[in-house]
């Protein structure tokens, strides 16, 4: 296990190389002078010069290249033009607002989807199966960013049950330790902030949720069909077992792998995808900082962000590879 | 009756009794069904809409739906409906044209790396390898960010997002048949390597490329969507879906109408493929058990 852990770990730096080499490039594939294209308005013959010469712009490709990737070694991936403030001090306390948003949206999927999954399976064709995946059509179909607004206007504008945007409502006190509110209010004991934060919580979460929710359910229920026909839970069934039993105990666990899967996938994708989400419920996480990045022409900021995503998004792909040892023993790597 | 004769003499042609079959499945009609609808407004779009898409009349802003206006007005005073109905020329031509860059590209790519092999199937699928370790919204937001926010900069983030997909999808297929008798066959006649790609390998590959073909436009509308709604795309005054809705946002409390029907034609456009693409998978594989 420990020597395919490393091989799979050492796979995976040629694309991480790759990825970084693309992000370096970013900047020079910029359609004219990025320098004024990031001043915009504000470009002036000396201000040009002065950002050219902060982002060492005016040396050749190679060096400014080896100065990225010895910063990055360093983790210092630059700073924002804008404000000069590091991008990884921003990531650091952005990260985790994104990360508790897509864990809630994740649980939201896995705690609907595979139990959706499983009961549309073993009841194959009824009722419940058939409105199930019609559902999970429609919601692989449905753009999210429309769901987070009918969401607001539903349980915001009219019932007034839930707040529309950000992560804190005005006047609860939290001091930020993890930037998890969630985490941090139970480390201060405050109840207040943490049903506030909660609250907060549920519309993105679920918003998010949504796709990944139909995804997992229909891959939840179309591993179980396949698993459903094998001849041990024939034979578990023939052996007086309750259905609960051959369901959960042997059915399941042999459907688990491909489910595992799809939910690993989700979620790295999710972390990608809470730009529509951040920006719509105003959430303060990587996503919409990306965005402004954009909006500003903050290329340093893009970089940075974008690299920080694709590199989580490599990373939880390996994880989910190599849990699959762990779910299935029959799975050996040596 | 009518149905049994036809089957009996096209027997012979595998295109068209899949057709036959994407005809009986439930699902796939429907699929069927809405993207014909989508097809024929955009065509018709001049003709059906009832108002022009950027008449303007602040007069009657934000009135909710009417007998005058079906799904009632914007900010701008303008006739919903006109510009949804509208909406679908553009969200057809983001889908259709993106996608068929990305597949002329992907196919190619594909080929090349499935048929020659060694060093280029290297190159070319380390690279693919590379655009997938990007989450594929955020690759087409950091390209749009590059390029700058227009539409046409989009269509372009789009097609190469989706390259990949049919880059692999062609290389796995021609490796399978690489190596089979008929087209060391056709190579022993003497055919060359573009022949044999053309009329041997490619056909092989065509009912999975349908598929994925169908299937991607969907996720293209919804991708193009997506980047007008961040304000990277389609840009006022345009009548894009997506861009619509991002107008919407500020008026949500008062004329929630505005952000509400562009959703919905997302939506069924987005189904409209989805189910297609299902329907024919369906019908092109005769093989797969029906689950």
């Amino acid at each position: 296990m420990l020597n395919y852990t490393l091989k799979r770990i050492i796979a995976l730096l040629p694309i991480i190389i790759g990825v970084t080499i693309a992000i370096f490039l970013l900047v020079h594939l910029v359609p004219g002078d990025p320098a004024k294209t990031m001043l915009g308005e504000r470009a002036t013959p000396e201000s040009i010069k002065a950002v050219r010469e902060s982002m060492g712009l005016n040396d050749p490709l190679y060096v400014q290249f080896s100065r990225y990737v010895n910063k990055l070694i360093h983790g210092d991936l630059g700073r924002s033009v804008i404000s000069n403030e590091p991008v990884i001090n921003e990531i650091k306390v952005r990260f985790p607002a994104t990360f508790e948003l897509a864990l809630f949206g994740m649980l939201f999927a896995v705690i609907v989807g595979i139990p959706v999954g499983i009961i549309a399976a073993t009841h194959h064709n009824s009722w419940f199966d058939n409105i199930s995946m019609m559902g999970a059509l429609f919601g692989v179909s449905m753009p999210i960013f429309w769901l987070g607004l009918m969401f607001i206007w539903i349980f915001a504008v009219i019932l007034k049950i839930l707040p529309p945007s950000s992560r804190l409502s005005v006047g609860i006190a939290l001091h930020p330790i993890t930037n998890i509110y969630l985490l941090d209010s139970i480390i201060q004991g405050s109840w207040a902030a943490f049903w506030d934060s909660l609250k907060h919580l549920i519309l993105p979460a679920t918003v998010m949720g949504t796709i990944p929710l139909a995804i997992i359910a229909r891959m939840t229920r179309s591993s179980m069909l396949e698993v459903l026909k094998k001849d041990y839970i024939r034979t578990a069934y023939a052996k007086g077992l309750t259905e609960r039993v051959v369901v959960y105990k042997h059915a399941l666990r042999n459907a688990l792998i491909p489910i595992i899967t799809v939910v690993g996938l989700q979620f790295g994708l999710l972390l990608g995808g809470a730009v529509l989400t951040e920006t719509i419920f105003s959430w303060p996480g990587l996503g919409k900082y990306l965005l402004t990045g954009i909006y500003a022409r903050d290329f340093p900021v893009v970089q940075g962000v974008v690299l920080f995503f694709a590199i989580v998004f490599v990373i939880v792909n390996l994880i989910v590879d190599l849990s699959y040892s762990l779910i299935d023993p029959q799975i050996n790597y040596n | 009756m009518k149905d049994n004769r036809k089957n009996k003499k096209d027997i012979s042609n595998p295109w068209l009794e899949a057709w036959d079959r994407l005809k009986k499945n439930k699902l796939g009609r429907m699929g069927l069904i809405l993207v014909g609808i989508l097809i024929t407004t955009a065509i018709l779009a001049p003709i059906i809409a009832p108002y022009s898409f950027k008449e303007q009349n602040i007069l009657k802003r934000y009135q909710p739906p009417s007998r005058q206006h079906l799904l009632g007005t914007d900010e701008l005073g303008r006739d919903i409906l006109s510009r949804i109905i509208y909406g679908a020329r553009i969200s057809l031509q983001i889908g259709l044209i993106s996608i068929s860059i990305s597949l002329l590209v992907g196919v190619t790519l594909g080929l090349i790396a499935g048929y020659y092999g060694g060093i280029w199937d290297m190159v070319i699928m380390r690279f693919m390898d590379i655009m997938l370790a990007f989450p594929a919204i955020l690759l087409a937001i950091a390209i749009v960010a590059i390029l700058g926010p227009q539409l046409q900069n989009a269509m372009i983030a789009i097609s190469i997002v989706n390259v990949p997909r049919f880059a692999r999808l062609i290389r796995s297929s021609t490796l399978s048949v690489k190596n089979s008798d008929y087209i060391n066959a056709a190579r022993g006649i003497g055919s060359n390597d573009l022949r044999i790609i053309l009329y041997h390998v490619l056909p092989n590959s065509m009912a999975p490329l349908v598929v994925q073909t169908t299937l991607s436009i969907a996720t293209a509308i919804l991708e193009a969507a997506a980047l007008s709604f961040l304000g990277l795309g389609a840009q006022p005054p345009t009548p894009e879906w997506g861009a619509m809705l991002s107008d919407a946002r500020s008026s949500l409390q008062m004329a929630p109408w505005v952000a509400a029907f562009p959703g919905l034609a997302i939506m069924f456009g987005v189904l409209g493929f989805n189910l297609l693409g299902d329907g024919l998978r369906d019908a092109l594989d005769p093989k797969m058990i029906n689950i």
